[in-house]
């Protein structure tokens, strides 16, 4: 028994990694790569997640055969409207504010406060939830371990998780986009005197990062329902994680996600969700006194 | 750090003494008074209640005029203000409570009721006995004192530490953030022995003055006003001293001024020491005021709306975060009272617009009307 207490407790921790990481992997890219605080990064999430529930009400509506495959759709479709809005939000507003950090934290607080706003214009001040298309529902209880289960929407965020993580990879080390991304980022004169159109690469960038909160908010209408401030909840964990890894490195928000997701799903295992919580944003804050550039990062700063 | 907008040293343009001062200087030199003048005389054409409401305004204006401090002339974007003004609070409502709890005599038979003289909210959470921190709040001279000590406390050691171990810019804000985050997860988890989400509120009397007597309110609407104005007062000393030219210049280039000898992560320890002691102040006039401390004034939001008030009176003018605090408060009352779904729009605009096109906020308009422009037009993003 103590065994399979242990294989749940694992495998929730494995959930909330994952779902750390889809969370993070956008922001960190914003983040990290780009220097940009983004402060709506919880709303354009909530912005994926509603995208996926309007594609559940239309194939519920029009094509009732076919509401099994709409989750898929879903995806693919808060990955493209993110993407654009992020594109939109890019030339529209950040680009003028590359240069004051502080900033533009404060005008996309603003913005999250106006997304938030017609998100409860549109959708209503209630939350909504999605249907759970069948090929979701229930969970796998695997025949060597009679009293554990594994319910099957998580292993999917995981599974997607995985997929995300490996596109983001391949996308940054093995294209050119992926390039010339790393180049500006390492230096951006050099880069834009190599021929490089680093406003191009920039307003990509933050797009791409946006298009992955989409994705993020569109799985998660898999484990809770979405509210007008859904994505103001999620913010503060995201810019733990990012923090907590080392902004300059993908793999220090993977691996910071792994250990913020392993040691919250323990405490929450051992005392109640909210103290659980405020004991690892502390915890955080004491981790990064030690090591300021955050755990995975080598770089000396200043 | 990068903050391109704030090398104009708005408000330090009493330097030049001996050229002819224009009309807009004037009014910056007199800033103060105008201001005392104006708070003054206002309460005349107020009713009771309105002129509780900007008393609850002017309470936003202490963590305002302490953001300033620290973001305009420190470079220190917090975005955890709400901390200290939730502890100025609470500390302020805990010392309310316990006096109310001991002396009132409605809460004296609620008391033999149940059995026990704790605070009722505890009573309703089955906590058996006054958690220790409570103790000492029963006295007026604890609490008063704790209210100022407390805070900078916190703060200096927090600021302190971390930027000797120079993490800045936006890693210090999230950290700020983070902070209230906590605050307000603990506050609203601890129900039983912090009222959680609904706070502490029910105070009958203060100093054994009761909360209904005639001309409370206006006398501590002129608290308010007076102890508002020493706080700017102060704040304009700190920012003409010369403490706050080495702020400026830690702003501007953190390494020439560590390399000339100074310690950065001192002073900017000390002026966020200073910002905490100034949101305190305002978060207990506030319990004071609306005889309610919340977590809702405490966590990320309430915070971050604290950095709008000082940003739209212009981040570099401490006077204009009272004016920035007055407008934003009675822009928020007048949208809840006639079209609350409004209310994000026009806060959320407010952020974008004030940080895209008004970065030295009203303050910086002032400037702008003025053709000498104070010392240059470096105002421009």
């Amino acid at each position: 028994m103590t065994f399979e207490i242990f294989m749940m407790q694992a495998f929730n921790g494995l959930s909330l990694f994952t779902i750390l990481v889809l969370m993070a992997l956008g922001l960190a890219i914003v983040f990290g790569l780009m220097g940009v605080i983004n402060m709506a990064h919880g709303e354009l999430m909530a912005m994926g997640a509603y995208t996926t529930y309007a594609t559940a009400l239309f194939f519920e509506k029009f094509m009732p055969a076919a509401k099994d495959v709409y989750f898929l759709v879903g995806i693919v479709l808060a990955f493209a409207v993110t993407f654009v809005f992020g594109l939109a939000l890019e030339r529209g507003l950040i680009r003028f504010l590359y240069k004051r950090p502080l900033d533009t934290m404060l005008a996309t607080w603003g913005l999250s406060l106006i997304l938030q706003q017609v998100f409860r214009h549109v959708f209503g001040p209630k939350e909504v939830g999605v249907p759970t298309v069948s090929w979701l529902q229930g969970a796998w209880a695997p025949s060597f371990l009679p009293n554990a289960s594994f319910p099957l929407s998580r292993i999917f965020i995981i599974a997607l998780a995985l997929l995300v993580s490996f596109g983001v990879y391949m996308l940054l080390f093995r294209t050119r986009w992926g390039l010339r991304i790393r180049a500006v980022t390492q230096n951006r004169t050099m880069s834009g005197a190599a021929g490089i159109n680093t406003e191009r690469v920039d307003a990509l960038t933050f797009a791409l990062g946006c298009g992955l909160a989409g994705i993020a908010g569109s799985s998660f209408t898999m484990l809770a329902s979405t509210g007008p401030v859904t994505g103001q909840q999620y913010v503060v964990d995201t810019f733990i994680v990012v923090v907590f890894g080392g902004v300059e490195s993908l793999l220090g928000t993977i691996l910071s996600a792994a250990i913020i997701g392993q040691l919250q799903s323990t405490f929450e295992f051992l005392m109640t969700g909210s103290m659980a919580k405020a004991s690892i944003l502390l915890l955080v804050i004491v981790a990064l006194y030690f090591r300021p550039n955050g755990l995975f990062s080598s770089k000396v700063r200043r | 750090m990068g903050n391109g907008v704030t090398t104009a040293g708005g408000s330090v343009a009493a330097n030049g003494a001996k050229a002819k001062r224009t009309p807009v200087e004037w009014l910056k030199l007199f800033a103060i008074p105008i201001l005392a003048v104006l708070l003054l005389v206002i309460p005349l054409f107020l009713s009771e209640f309105r002129l509780n409401l900007l008393a609850k305004y002017l309470c936003f204006a202490f963590p305002a005029a302490g953001i300033v401090l620290i973001w305009g002339y420190g470079g220190i974007l917090s975005l955890g203000q709400g901390m200290f003004f939730g502890l100025g609070s609470y500390m302020m409502a805990m010392y309310l409570k316990l006096e109310s709890t001991t002396s009132d005599s409605s809460a004296q038979a609620l008391s033999e009721f149940f059995g026990s003289n704790l605070p009722d909210f505890m009573v309703w959470n089955s906590v058996e006995a006054l958690p220790w921190w409570w103790e000492p709040f029963h006295h007026a001279w604890f609490a008063l004192p704790a209210i100022i000590i407390l805070p900078a406390l916190i703060a200096f050691v927090l600021a302190y530490a971390n930027f000797r171990k120079r993490v800045g810019g936006v890693y210090f804000s999230i950290i700020t953030l983070a902070f209230s985050a906590i605050m307000a997860i603990v506050i609203i988890g601890q129900q039983g022995v912090t009222g959680g989400i609904n706070g502490i509120t029910d105070f009958k009397t203060f100093f054994g003055v009761s909360f209904e007597a005639e001309g409370v309110r206006t006398k501590l609407y002129l608290a308010t006003v007076l102890l508002l104005l020493a706080v700017l007062v102060v704040g304009r000393f700190i920012v003409r001293s010369r403490l706050g030219k080495i702020l400026v210049a830690i702003r501007d280039r953190e390494d020439r001024v560590r390399f000339s000898g100074y310690d950065p992560a001192l002073f900017k320890g000390f002026i966020f020491a200073c910002a905490a002691v100034f949101a305190s102040i305002g978060g207990a006039l506030f319990t004071l005021q609306v005889g309610l401390a919340s977590p809702s004034l405490v966590g990320i939001v309430p915070s971050i709306e604290m950095v709008i008030y000082a940003a739209v009176g212009g981040r570099l003018s401490i006077v204009g975060a009272v004016y920035g605090a007055v407008l934003v408060g009675a822009a928020k009352t007048f949208f809840s009272e006639n079209f609350v779904e409004y209310w994000l729009y026009f806060i959320g605009a407010l952020f974008v617009i004030v940080v895209m096109f008004l970065p030295s906020g009203l303050a910086g308009l002032l400037d702008r009307f003025t053709r000498r422009g104070a010392n240059g037009n470096g105002a421009k993003p």
